[in-house]
């Protein structure tokens, strides 16, 4: 080993006790942090995918502006053919056309104002959860049937079951009067109340007809394999879109904007306390690290008469803390990556998550996932602050009189 | 040649309400190849004249010239290099870095020379042979007596055959055997190697041994004499 290398080493183990102290606090602020981090990005990937996977997919072929002002006169024309064009050449079932428009829905006994929503009885599968959360009942199977799927929370506000008829009023697409009497096949729970409390899902076929749409429609929903792969599905789908007509691709960011919101809040406040917690770390390191150079200010003046410059002093001290930084990193990575990956295959439950899984649309349990970055960020910033905070001793250095140092007690 | 040239220097120093005159308008000149003992009381101005030479310390007025460059106007980084290469110091205390061998300590003023990793571990062996510490390579300063501890501040000091070595009070915790193997040892050197010795000390044994001997008074020259070798 190189002599300077051992010679800082070596200066660590002058105080093992200190030493230990200081590279314990890194390990455990750097356990936390993979652990924490990795929860996170779990968690945020498991909210959008299951957000998103509920209803609204991962991107959606609309007509501009329809995003922002959602009048039913804004259509994608031929939906049905365009959705049909698109899982052929992307070779993808994950893609489904959809209408939709707003509706005053009544039972016998109450009137609400719904969402509703004509989709594919045989694609939607492929594109929402909603299918697969039927609760009582069944989905939808025939296209032009009449028809319709509703949220337990509107089944239970409309006081209806499976079954019951019930009565949509609206405008159709010519602005003229739409009504339909649909029959309720099955009611659905998707755990996210403001879908159980608004939506209800008609087949296009007969929202077609009802609402006078001439065969177009509001979306084609596309779902990618992975989130990951959604900006390059994105680019695919806009180069496949029929030439001459008005249409646009909104992504997810767009199409749930609380979503990112939500997330950005979360991470905002995450990372302010992983900040308070790094220079918490930090602020040991200095500690350590001036104690040691103070302790050491007469062996310093001697190698500053030997002719050593205050330089090559400070960089001494930057690799001992390098050194202690380094034994954070692996004994924090490899406890912090064991324990994660541990409770990544066993998950982990706590007090007060059932509200936010929820909210959320996630399980009741939470399973962190470790990656390279939640494994690496964390320490990464905990040794980049770990060697700023060594800077003040090392510049110190630059002050010391050889002469006045080698008096030093 | 002149090995160190002082001419004229000052150096006051504040000590409570008082200006103590370390050096007081003094001039001294060595050849190359002396071996010069500064004696003085304490307080006499030895140890700081030493410093002003080895570029420790910077006097208020006057000038240095080590080896016919002018020193005192260095900036504090050409001093550290000036130290680096041309000259050795032996302090009282030994002063050797506790964490490594006494090998290692010989080394690590090597590598900060730039001395290729094959030359020094070979050098280091050499010179610690040659000042006596064969078989004593690998132990810690802890681990050895005071006079082995300065031996290695010897042989740290004198590894890379510097002109000039200064040594501050070199005997001053060693016992008289130790203290007389060590003044024949910088006398070896300064007969066989040429290197020139300025030694601080008011040891009547290390006066015994030097060529020449500068009596100090309050930071002045008050008696310079010549004398034969022990």
């Amino acid at each position: 080993m190189n002599l300077v290398l051992r010679l800082a080493w070596r200066n660590l183990w002058r105080q093992p006790r200190r030493t230990w102290l200081t590279t314990g606090a890194m390990v455990f602020s750097n356990v936390l942090l993979i652990f924490m981090i990795s929860l996170q990005f779990g968690m945020y990937r498991l909210m959008i995918d299951n957000s998103l996977q509920a209803f609204t997919g991962h991107m959606q072929v609309q007509a501009p502006g329809y995003i922002d002002d959602q009048k039913i006169r804004q259509t994608v024309p031929n939906v049905r053919q365009l959705a049909a064009a698109l899982r052929q050449e992307l070779g993808s079932e994950t893609i489904a056309a959809r209408a939709s428009t707003f509706v005053l829905a009544s039972s016998e006994e109450r009137t609400y104002g719904i969402a509703v929503y004509g989709i594919e009885p045989q694609f939607e599968p492929q594109v929402s959860s909603i299918p697969g959360l039927i609760t009582a009942g069944r989905f939808l199977d025939a296209d032009d049937a009449a028809e319709i799927v509703i949220g337990s929370v509107l089944a239970r506000n409309l006081r209806v079951s499976v079954g019951d008829e019930l009565t949509l009023l609206g405008s159709g697409k010519d602005g003229s009067f739409a009504a339909a009497v649909v029959t309720v096949a099955g009611i659905f729970e998707s755990g996210v109340p403001d879908i159980d409390r608004s939506v209800a899902e008609l087949p296009l076929g007969l929202f077609q007809d009802v609402f006078y749409m001439e065969g177009s429609g509001h979306q084609v929903v596309v779902n990618a394999p992975r989130l990951s792969e959604a900006d390059t599905l994105q680019s695919e789908v806009e180069a496949l879109l029929p030439p001459g007509q008005d249409l646009v691709v909104q992504d997810w960011d767009a199409l749930q904007p609380g979503l990112k919101q939500a997330i950005q809040a979360d991470m905002s406040s995450a990372f302010f306390m992983y900040g308070i917690l790094v220079i918490l770390v930090a602020f040991s390191v200095l500690n350590t690290q001036l104690m040691s150079v103070l302790e050491r200010t007469r062996e310093f003046g001697i190698v500053m008469a030997l002719g050593l410059t205050p330089g090559r002093l400070g960089r001494l001290v930057l690799l001992e803390t390098a050194m202690m930084g380094l034994m954070g990193v692996a004994l924090g990575a490899l406890l912090g990556g064991a324990l994660t990956w541990w409770l990544g295959v066993h998950g982990f439950s706590y007090p007060g998550m059932e509200e936010m899984a929820t909210k959320f649309n996630l399980p009741a349990r939470m399973y962190p996932r470790v990656t390279l970055t939640s494994l690496l960020a964390g320490p990464a910033v905990v040794m980049l602050f770990s060697l700023l905070a060594a800077l003040y001793p090392a510049l110190r250095l630059h002050r010391l009189h050889p002469v006045e140092a080698m008096r030093a007690a | 040649m002149t090995a160190v040239r002082c001419v004229d220097l000052c150096k006051t120093y504040r000590q409570g309400d008082q200006d103590i005159k370390a050096l007081d308008h003094l001039s001294l000149e060595i050849g190359e190849g002396g071996f010069v003992c500064l004696s003085s009381p304490s307080g006499g101005g030895k140890t700081t004249l030493l410093n002003a030479i080895g570029g420790l310390d910077k006097p208020d007025q006057g000038e240095v010239y080590i080896a016919g460059q002018r020193i005192d106007n260095l900036s504090k980084g050409e001093l550290a290099e000036l130290r680096l290469r041309r000259i050795g110091f032996v302090f009282q205390a030994y002063n050797l870095i506790p964490v490594l061998t006494a090998r290692e300590n010989v080394e690590f003023v090597m590598q900060v020379q730039g001395v290729p990793a094959a030359d020094r571990g070979r050098k280091a062996l050499d010179i610690l042979a040659e000042v006596g510490l064969e078989g004593l390579e690998d132990r810690r300063p802890a681990e050895m007596s005071g006079g082995q501890q300065q031996r290695v501040a010897v042989a740290r000091a004198i590894v890379s055959r510097p002109a000039l070595v200064l040594a501050d009070e070199p005997t001053a915790n060693l016992d008289s055997k130790t203290s007389d193997g060590l003044m024949e040892l910088f006398t070896e050197l300064n007969e066989h190697h040429g290197t020139t010795f300025v030694i601080a000390s008011h040891d009547q044994r290390v006066m015994g041994y030097a060529k020449r001997i500068v009596r100090m008074l309050d930071g002045r020259i008050v008696d310079d004499i010549q004398q034969d070798a022990a």
